[in-house]
């Protein structure tokens, strides 16, 4: 689970900050680190850096560091962090915008965003998701076939209750959704 | 009447297909008036949103303009935790954000759509407490769950961050199950997180932790059962608990059912039509008193 960031650490290789994250910079400059994030986080025991560390981290300038580590991939979304911070910083956005942020750099823990990948790849082609299209994707894209197999009896427990869905619902408007996701992508603001 | 615009969301298709089934048959039974909202997509939920922002608010502000040209003046409603919590995000950011209005109706243009801002998202649960309220559901109670042990298992998105109810202990669905007659159970990891899309990826293992948590809760303070609001929170609760069973060496066997279907049952209508029998931990035995 845990991710190596020894190495990459001392790299200290210096990274052009976006108007994003300067203007998340200032939301920041709150954070009094109480911890109160943290201890609300139900998966910070398995992260790398907790959410408190993770903005000590940033003021440090530590964006590399932080964009490497298993932190923005271990955020359930549950917005326990957001709806509690003394200071009002929205921390989930803020592991959303992380996570864009190292994909867009290639800077991620091996493996960590493509269930993401795999899920919105059926999304953007037929306009609903397609779970099963979606898990046989993600098994592929790590080269596990062992996963596949091993997820075979919990897909027959759901067909035997009809609820394995076999074939993705296509949406009319399919090529709708398309044309305004190519539109968002084409002026590089996916 | 008031009508109300439906959106299913995905997994309501197939995979929990029960809560789709349960939600039209509560619906016709308490006299709320549900339209599909016609050739919705998918609300992209968090693994959209954690690969590409404009995207992703673009996917939702399809499923809204359909909304307000199909049924304007009617709110959308949905049952999933994540869609209400993508749908809601969504608005709320399109009402304060002038740039992000620009990226999305130039989107939409695209397909000569437009969205003028004015559909309210709902989650049915809300709805049912709020709208139709205790005196018109109690009325139309025919066979009290008397007995039953419930815990109220809601989870994160339907009140964090939304504010539609307490963000650390919401209680709109201890209230709905308490005038079916059920005994609801005081469960405070009730808004606790099961760990969502996390139970899919490489990081089962910590999701697991989080369900074995509200299942061993639920168990110890007495309930028979978990109701929920959430298809994500249900399949993670209900359909893991032999993995969590293996992994922990626990022996956790609880019925998880959707909370429609337990407002069916008391409402009087049938296993069929309530999607009663696609549980992977049987609720058979559990509700059988009731069908007697």
């Amino acid at each position: 689970m845990s991710t190596d960031v020894s190495t990459v650490a001392v790299q200290r290789i210096d990274l052009p900050l976006e108007e994003e994250m300067i203007m998340q910079r200032e939301e920041l400059l709150k954070c009094i680190q109480c911890g109160t994030c943290s201890a609300s986080c139900p998966t910070a025991y398995a992260m790398d850096y907790t959410p408190r560390q993770i903005i000590a981290n940033l003021r440090a300038g530590q964006l590399e560091k932080v964009l490497r580590s298993n932190t923005p991939w271990l955020c359930a979304s549950c917005y326990y962090c957001t709806v509690r911070c003394p200071a009002g910083i929205q921390f989930t956005e803020f592991m959303y915008h992380l996570k864009r942020m190292a994909v867009e750099r290639g800077l991620y823990p091996r493996g960590s965003p493509a269930l993401y990948q795999a899920f919105v790849s059926t999304v953007d082609r037929y306009g609903r998701s397609a779970e099963t299209e979606l898990m046989i994707r993600y098994f592929l894209s790590r080269l596990d076939l062992v996963g596949l197999v091993k997820l075979a009896p919990f897909g027959l427990r759901m067909l035997l209750r009809k609820r394995f869905p076999l074939f993705p619902h296509r949406i009319e408007g399919r090529g709708d959704v398309g044309r305004m996701l190519e539109h968002i992508e084409g002026k590089g603001k996916a | 009447m008031t009508v109300y615009t439906y959106y299913p969301g995905c997994s309501q298709e197939v995979s929990t297909k029960a809560y789709n089934l349960s939600t039209w048959a509560v619906a016709r039974a308490l006299g709320l008036e549900l339209v599909e909202l016609d050739d919705w997509n998918c609300c992209g939920t968090s693994p959209s949103y954690s690969l590409r922002e404009v995207s992703t608010f673009a996917l939702n502000a399809r499923n809204l303009a359909l909304a307000e040209s199909q049924n304007p003046g009617a709110d959308l409603v949905t049952v999933c935790n994540g869609c209400f919590g993508m749908m809601d995000k969504t608005s709320r950011r399109l009402a304060e954000d002038a740039d992000l209005r620009e990226e999305v109706r130039e989107a939409l243009a695209v397909v000569d759509l437009e969205y003028g801002g004015s559909v309210m998202v709902r989650h049915l649960l809300e709805v049912l407490v709020n709208d139709l309220g205790r005196k018109a559901i109690e009325e139309k109670v025919t066979r009290p769950l008397e007995g039953l042990k419930v815990a109220p298992y809601i989870g994160c998105a339907f009140s964090r961050p939304s504010g539609i109810d307490d963000m650390e202990f919401p209680t709109a669905l201890d209230d709905l199950l308490s005038w079916t007659g059920a005994d609801v159970v005081d469960y405070p990891l009730k808004a606790s997180c099961c760990g969502g899309i996390l139970m899919m990826s490489d990081k089962q293992e910590v999701a697991l932790k989080l369900v074995r948590d509200l299942l061993a809760d639920a168990v110890r303070r007495g309930a028979s059962c978990l109701a929920t609001t959430c298809p994500l929170c249900h399949l993670n609760v209900e359909a893991y608990q032999g993995q969590v069973n293996a992994r922990f060496g626990t022996d956790i066997s609880l019925p998880v059912l959707f909370f429609t279907q337990l407002l069916g049952v008391s409402l009087g209508l049938g296993r069929e039509e309530l999607g009663l029998g696609m549980e992977l931990v049987s609720a058979e035995d559990l509700l059988a008193p009731y069908y007697a």
